[in-house]
């Protein structure tokens, strides 16, 4: 049937042709527009002249954040690994007990937004810290050490990264045919040989894939190195965004270095996730812990306190130190709830309103254009946050000064950043609606609005709200952008956060990290119930 | 599974078998035709994946389109259903236009035409029931629901209403299929490959079933197949499909023995030929002289002619020459299919030809035969290439 069906589809296309040329044009056009704080950024870093570039970039303080902002990345990935790929293999492959609570608890810290997880360490250790004195109260007298600099920003980005490598090991361990193993064994080779030549070359892309996400999660926060005090690209954008030469300069680099470490991972080739015939080891091939029970046991509890309990305990301890007591103009208000609330509905419809004829389009069509339209819109993936803050900022103010400081600059910012993820969910579930569906739907009596209606859409809905959803909740936690772009006086749950703790006022900040959590937490359900495991 | 009489809907009626022109590709005298093509083209680029094809269906029968990939035949069960349109000819519909090479096109939901896809296209997000109900969106409540019972019943899943189609078995989800392209009471219902997601065996079953549904409701249909067993089996009347035109249309039987072309013969069953010279009354062959009286439609006006008999399997003997040398060809290979054995075999005139053997007929590679026709029917013939 193939010439067939090949002269069908062809001649669909002609028939098509006029309006899949449109929605190409409208989808290329929508990649161009998310694109543009990126082309601006090149842009105005061409017309920094090569001496003056040099000049700026090659100063020792320059060379130092560079130097910093490596080390980091190096740290926390590396530290992420030797943490995620022993756990992953202890929860899914030993006798260890408690494996479904601790699998749960170990990927549970993804949901602690990174700067609350930094607030947490920065204000609960040390001498003065909450978690400190509240040791103190109870008896235990410990001096917690300073949480600051390098050594704070890393530790609490791996504690609140790592779960990305526990959880695409574990994803590709599970998916791994257990028969190959088998088919090793009988071939002659022990149970070591087998893991290292068969299973280990099959997991490693689910390692790298992992150790990806976390070394762009490191590479581009904003909020942990700035509380901790440690000099990386992000901060000193910040605190330069006005000098968009300079800030230019700096995102360029910043883009470099996010280009070699995607670079790095596709080197690891990608496995074929195909299989996922066999699930979980059954008791017989489980691997018996013996006596490393009890230090398994150990580590993983102590891991699930560190990234779990302390910063919500020192949260708790904030809300119960707070004394009410208002320092001037820091009062919380309910109306920044609201505020966070509104601009995260407007960019959740503004991004489903642009992934729509995007994801339609790379769906029925799948010609050179349509392909790098939607490959376009995955920019907001890797461009940190901090960059389409500080492009749009420089746009904003230099070419359209009516839209600097509004809300719709503000939710095209999100837009940028999130639009992969309303794609994503979109053009799976489009991808989902067989041709044949709707010709049956003709076939029996429905003219073709019908047929959408009663087929396409209820087919299409499931993807369009989880997609909305998953835009709503990212958004609702967004901290660089929404810093350089709100307009004055318009603060937000996660602006206030950041107001009441650069100005020390700890306590206010309490109910609203634990809002923001609780609200990770719901989009980290939604991320769940979908089923798909490209988590952001 | 629960339909416990098929046997019935097995017997064949066969209103064809008697009257030779109904037979007759077009034939404008019949009275009972619902359904026609007259001189349909479809055209994809440059390629011509139907070619003025022209074809009657009658009232109440089963025809099936068969041929090979891309013949044309699902291009034109598409162009009947209206998910495509025909560049040239016309499709009539009871007597009335519903599309033509010069624009007038029915919609398909205004085309009192149904469908069974041939992956089913059960819509996932309904219910069984509600899959059936589908089509019946102009009746009121209590109509539809009286409808959907009598259907799920006919095809024997009324228990299975609230389903949802992931919940069904391949051939549960056929039957639903069934019953949802039958509920608005079609004119035509066409069929999609029906039995290629289905499992060899759950094929010959729901080929069986499906017969006796369509029968029992009476509905004119028309499906489209490669498999030529299946073709011969569940059709009142099969249109051999070739390069986008009807090459023969009859009812399997006749479609079978007397092939008009060397294509249909070698694409049903299979099919040897066997090289030999007409004159002086007979057909001088490698296996003997034959009198042109047992070879069909032969007469004197062909004196001269150079022959090809076509000759299947069953119409041909071989007999082991005792002594391993003489005869008239050798075994060639040899193809067990458990009841039988087909064994190939090279004649002394360089003719290779299949004989078919009961499966306790055992020869072996290299033994030396004497082959010879035994049919007992005559034989059809094609001019020499």
């Amino acid at each position: 049937m193939a010439t067939e069906e090949g002269l069908v589809d062809a001649l669909r296309r002609e028939a098509r042709g006029e309006r899949t040329l449109a929605l190409t044009l409208l989808s290329a056009a929508i990649a161009a527009l998310v694109l543009s704080p990126v082309a601006w950024i090149l842009l105005e870093a061409s017309t920094v002249g090569f001496a003056r570039a040099v000049n700026l970039l090659a100063g020792a303080r320059m060379v130092q954040v560079l130097v910093n902002s490596l080390l980091l990345v190096g740290i926390v990935t590396g530290a992420s690994v030797v943490l995620g790929v022993p756990l992953a293999i202890l929860t899914s492959q030993t006798n260890l007990p408690f494996r479904r609570f601790f699998t749960v608890a170990i990927s549970l810290p993804l949901v602690v937004p990174s700067y609350i997880g930094a607030f947490a360490y920065f204000t609960g250790f040390g001498e003065d810290g909450a978690l400190t004195a509240a040791l103190a109260d109870a008896g235990v007298a410990v001096s917690l050490p300073e949480m600051t600099g390098l050594v704070g920003t890393a530790v609490v980005l791996t504690l609140f990264t790592f779960p990305y490598v526990f959880l695409s090991t574990r994803a590709s361990l599970a998916s791994f045919d257990g028969t190959l193993l088998e088919a090793a064994r009988t071939l002659n080779h022990s149970r070591t040989s087998a893991f290292f030549r068969v299973v280990f070359p099959q997991v490693l892309p689910g390692i790298a894939a992992g150790g990806l996400l976390v070394a762009l999660y490191a590479l581009s926060d904003f909020g942990t190195p700035a509380i901790m005090g440690y000099d990386v690209f992000t901060r000193i954008l910040f605190v330069n965004y006005y000098d968009f030469q300079l800030a230019a300069l700096l995102s360029v680099q910043l883009l470099a270095v996010t280009a070699v470490i995607i670079a790095l991972e596709s080197a690891v080739e990608s496995g074929d996730a195909s299989g996922y015939a066999s699930s979980n080891p059954d008791a017989a091939t489980r691997l018996e812990l013996g006596w490393l029970k009890g230090p398994a046991l150990v580590v993983c509890s102590l891991v699930v306190v560190a990234a779990l309990a302390v910063p919500i305990v020192v949260l708790v301890l904030w809300l119960v130190r707070d004394t009410g007591q208002t320092g001037f103009g820091y009062a919380f208000s309910w109306e920044y709830g609201w505020n966070s609330l509104s601009v995260s509905v407007l960019a959740a419809v503004a991004s489903i309103l642009f992934a729509l004829p995007v994801a339609y389009n790379s769906v029925t069509d799948d010609g050179r254009l349509s392909r790098l339209a939607e490959r376009g819109t995955y920019v907001g993936y890797a461009v940190p946050g901090i960059v389409v803050g500080v492009a749009l900022v420089a746009l904003g103010s230099k070419y359209a000064p009516f839209l600097y400081g509004q809300i719709p600059l503000l939710v095209f910012a999100y837009v940028v950043r999130f639009l992969p993820q309303a794609v994503g969910s979109v053009r799976s579930s489009v991808l989902q609606v067989d041709g044949r569906l709707t010709e049956a739907a003709r076939t029996l009596g429905h003219s073709p609005r019908a047929a959408f209606r009663k087929v396409t859409l209820p087919l299409v809905a499931p993807g369009i709200v989880s997609g909305a959803a998953l835009v709503f909740l990212t958004t609702m936690k967004e901290l660089p952008a929404t810093l350089l772009l709100r307009p004055g006086g318009f603060e937000t749950l996660v602006t206030y956060i950041w107001m009441v703790q650069e100005s020390r006022h700890y306590g206010k900040a309490a109910v609203p990290a634990l809002v923001l959590v609780g609200i990770s937490a719901i989009s980290m359900l939604v991320l769940l119930s979908r089923g798909g495991n490209d988590v952001t | 599974m629960s339909r416990n009489e098929p046997k019935r809907a097995l017997e064949r009626e066969d209103p064809y078998a008697q009257s030779a022109s109904s037979d007759d590709v077009g034939n404008p005298g019949a009275t009972d035709v619902v359904l026609e093509l007259d001189g349909v083209t479809k055209q994809f680029g440059p390629e011509c994946a139907v070619d003025e094809l022209s074809l009657s269906v009658h009232d109440g029968e089963l025809l099936t389109l068969l041929g090979p990939s891309g013949c044309g035949k699902t291009t034109t069960l598409r162009m009947l259903a209206g998910l495509e349109r025909p560049d040239g000819g016309e499709v009539r519909l009871n007597d009335r236009v519903i599309a033509d090479g010069d624009g007038r096109f029915r919609k398909p939901e205004h085309r009192d035409v149904g469908i069974v896809f041939q992956d089913f296209a059960l819509f996932p997000h309904l219910s069984v029931a509600e899959n059936v109900a589908f089509g019946l969106q102009d009746r009121d409540g209590d109509a539809t629901d009286a409808r959907v019972t009598e259907l799920l019943e006919l095809v024997g899943l009324d228990d299975q209403r609230d389903s949802k189609p992931a919940q069904l078995s391949g051939g549960q989800q056929q039957r639903v299929a069934l019953a949802r392209s039958l509920a608005p009471e079609p004119s035509v219902l066409l069929l999609d490959e029906p039995f290629s997601n289905l499992d060899v065996r759950l094929r010959e079953q729901m080929r069986e079933e499906v017969r006796a549904i369509l029968k029992e409701t009476g509905v004119t249909a028309v499906s489209v197949t490669h498999d030529q067993e299946e073709a011969l089996s569940i059709s009142d009347r099969v249109a051999v499909m070739h390069e986008g035109d009807v090459e023969q249309a009859g009812t399997p039987e006749k479609v079978f023995q007397h092939p008009e072309s060397r294509f249909v013969a070698s694409f049903l069953g299979q099919a040897s030929f066997l090289t030999g010279h007409f004159g002086h009354g007979a057909v001088e062959t490698a296996l003997g002289d034959f009198p042109a009286s047992m070879v069909e439609g032969l007469t004197t006006e062909y004196e001269n002619a150079e022959v090809d008999l076509l000759v299947r399997p069953d119409d041909l003997r071989a007999t082991p020459v005792e002594d391993g040398s003489g005869g008239n060809g050798e075994i060639i290979y040899r193809q067990y299919m458990g009841p039988s054995f087909v064994y190939r075999v090279r004649l002394e005139s360089g003719d290779v030809v299949h004989c078919q053997h009961n499966h306790v007929t055992d020869f072996e590679l290299g033994q030396r035969v004497n082959v010879e026709l035994v049919a007992d029917h005559t034989i059809a013939w094609y001019p020499t290439q």
